[in-house]
């Protein structure tokens, strides 16, 4: 090598380009650039722990006592900060969204990788696109407009369900409003659903060609090899679409609020209203004092949301290097 | 054709069945779930055909140049200028900040960054702020900006906070567009005797352009319809009669001072929806959303022409 260079040495080209080497600015300024985000982080985790950590150091909140079911910041004798109802809140609101969007979005990535002609996919994919742009308080208009009266006018009584001979087996209270469990899981389901859809595409089209081919030439068709092959092969990208999801519908805050009905009791029935982290802090931030314990109480559930993501972050990596593992 | 469609088994004949027996029911299922997968992606069309129709439908009649051209009125239906402006301003403040230091962290990832752990924790914390709520990034500029600065609520403040929040997916798009450009160029241009730099800044660069354009435009079209994190940071009063004229940045009644209070779009069909007053409160949320949909449909089609026509113009010379 250096007998390669050595005529280049002496030329002015090769003595500026070695003082350019030696500093590099411009190393610097594009690490700087990308450093910036473990900066943001670092900070944003100090700050809100702090802050979510208030409640009990300044205020003499027990860890205990905010897993109570009772919400009251304005009690008689003395201020309630459980915020287990949230908690609950944002886990069934969340579940639910899951529930109605995992088999639709991975349907749709199924379609997508495996039965689309190119013209199908070539509207499908776009659409989806536009489906992530749609802000969160378009969604939660919509809920508003379009939803929560369609829930309200169409299921107003009691919902049971009756067997012959046993009779009543199941009753659940109508809709009243139609703001409801039911209507913050539904809105949620469309949001989050070009995520997993989008995620357990490129695990779908990760599972190499010769597998699908090979498979088909066994005589299967082609639902059996999607059932047998693909979903088995492409599992642990699936979940990876899930928890990603997952952490989005947990997060989400506007379209919720508008749609739920926000009362801080805990989650009874899809059809009554509920309430999540992300709303009560929505809702309560702007009409608290900085350094209140009430607000302190809405620094900690942001504290709690910080956790969840934080930790489905990791989960995801956990996912992954089990998937690169094996 | 038959021999193939004999060795799928989708003609019914003798096959090597996994299953052994019930090739017809497989055949079967096999339409069925054919059926239900169209269905599923058939649904999606729906649902977005129907949204779109659903906010022309419930638009017409409301938005109008007045609308767009006019301040907010308790007693008529108004306009939205002043939303409208701020909204424009924080998208362009937001990525005037954001796009430099995306695409120079997108260069340190595509082109520096080793494999380390270091990288690893840039990646670590790009997947962490991707994944935080909206809402609690708000609240980290609510700290950060309103209270320990003691900025108030401002457009700045607002906008800082969008950049964290954007940072990662302005970021990792560019990361992919630099990503994309050929080695061979690489090697091309260091083989002429071109610094690493010399090499990004005059060809790896100019290369990803449409791609770093196609970034943007994603980025803007998420920056531009974001609330939750303005909620607490840039405020959610309605805006005053905003004077163009009025160029003093320090001034906080100029619509141009980045220390001013400023409601977007989004911001103001959540504090409409919440306040709930106002006779016009529907029609003026309705068009709004319309205008934010079509934003969004033309920051969409808009990255896929541009990204399109300069490909085509880059490649062909």
């Amino acid at each position: 090598m250096a007998q390669v260079t050595s005529p280049n040495s002496a030329s002015g080209l090769r003595t500026k380009r070695s003082v350019m080497d030696r500093i590099d600015a411009p190393q610097i300024v594009v690490f700087a650039a990308a450093a910036s985000m473990i900066a943001i982080v670092v900070l944003l985790l100090a700050f809100i722990s702090w802050q979510g950590l208030q409640l009990f150091l300044k205020d003499g909140v027990s860890v205990g006592e905010i897993f109570s079911p009772n919400w009251n910041p304005l009690a008689d004798g003395g201020p309630q900060f459980g915020i287990l109802p949230f908690i609950l809140g944002t886990i069934v609101v969340t579940a639910g969204a899951l529930l109605i969007s995992t088999p639709l979005s991975v349907g749709v990535a199924l379609f997508l990788s495996e039965v689309a002609p190119q013209w199908a996919k070539s509207i499908v994919q776009p659409a989806l696109e536009i489906f992530v742009g749609i802000p969160s308080v378009v969604w939660g208009w919509l809920g508003i407009t379009v939803l929560v009266p369609f829930l309200a006018d169409t299921f107003n009584g009691p919902i049971t369900i009756s067997l012959p001979i046993v009779g009543q087996v199941f009753s659940m209270p109508g809709f009243l409003t139609g703001f409801s469990w039911l209507a913050g899981s539904l809105v949620l389901s469309v949001m989050v659903l070009p995520t997993i859809t989008s995620v357990s595409y490129d695990a779908f089209r990760a599972v190499p060609q010769e597998l699908r081919t090979g498979s088909l030439a066994l005589g299967t068709t082609r639902w059996q090899t999607i059932r047998h092959l693909l979903i088995p092969s492409a599992l642990s990208g699936v979940l990876t679409a899930v928890v990603l999801g997952m952490t989005r519908a947990a997060g989400e805050a506007l379209a919720v609020q508008m749609v739920i009905g926000n009362s801080p009791t805990m989650p009874a029935a899809i059809t009554q209203p509920v309430t999540t982290l992300t709303s009560q802090i929505t809702l309560d931030m702007g009409n608290t004092v900085f350094g209140e314990p009430w607000q302190d109480a809405l620094w900690t559930m942001s504290l709690v949301l910080l956790i969840i993501s934080i930790t489905s972050v990791v989960l995801v990596r956990v996912i992954n290097k089990r998937r690169l593992g094996s | 054709m038959t021999a193939a469609n004999q060795a799928l088994g989708r003609d019914g004949g003798p096959k090597p069945s996994l299953k052994g027996r019930g090739s017809r029911g497989s055949i079967l299922a096999d339409r069925a779930a054919t059926a239900v997968l169209w269905g599923a992606g058939a649904l999606v069309l729906l649902i977005l055909g129907s949204i779109i129709v659903h906010f022309a439908v419930a638009a017409w009649g409301v938005v109008s140049p007045s609308f767009l051209l006019s301040d907010p009125s308790g007693d008529t239906l108004g306009g939205i200028l002043p939303i409208l402006w701020n909204s424009i301003y924080m998208l362009a403040l937001t990525m005037l900040l954001a796009v430099p230091i995306g695409i120079l962290g997108g260069i340190y990832m595509a082109e520096y960054a080793r494999d380390n752990a270091l990288t690893s924790a840039i990646r670590f914390a790009e997947e962490s702020i991707s994944s935080v709520p909206s809402i609690v990034v708000g609240l980290f500029g609510l700290i950060l900006f309103v209270d320990d600065f003691h900025w108030g609520f401002t457009a700045l403040g607002g906008a800082l906070a969008l950049t964290f929040f954007n940072l990662p997916l302005m970021t990792r798009l560019s990361e992919q567009a630099l990503r994309a450009v050929p080695q061979d160029e690489r090697a091309a241009s260091l083989a002429l005797g071109a610094t690493k730099w010399q090499t990004i800044r005059h060809v790896v660069v100019p290369l990803a352009i449409p791609g770093l354009i196609t970034s943007v435009i994603l980025t803007a079209g998420r920056v531009f319809g974001e609330a939750a994190v303005l909620l607490f940071t840039a405020g959610v009063g309605t805006p005053p009669h905003y004077n163009f004229l009025n160029f003093d940045l320090t001034s906080p009644a100029s619509p141009w001072s980045p220390f001013r209070s400023a409601t977007t779009l989004s911001v103001y069909i959540w504090k409409l929806n919440s306040e709930g007053l106002g006779a016009f409160k529907n029609q003026i949320v309705d068009g709004s959303a319309a205008i934010l949909i079509s934003m969004v449909l033309m920051f969409n089609l808009g990255a896929r022409l541009i990204g399109r026509l300069l490909t085509r113009k880059l490649t062909a010379a």
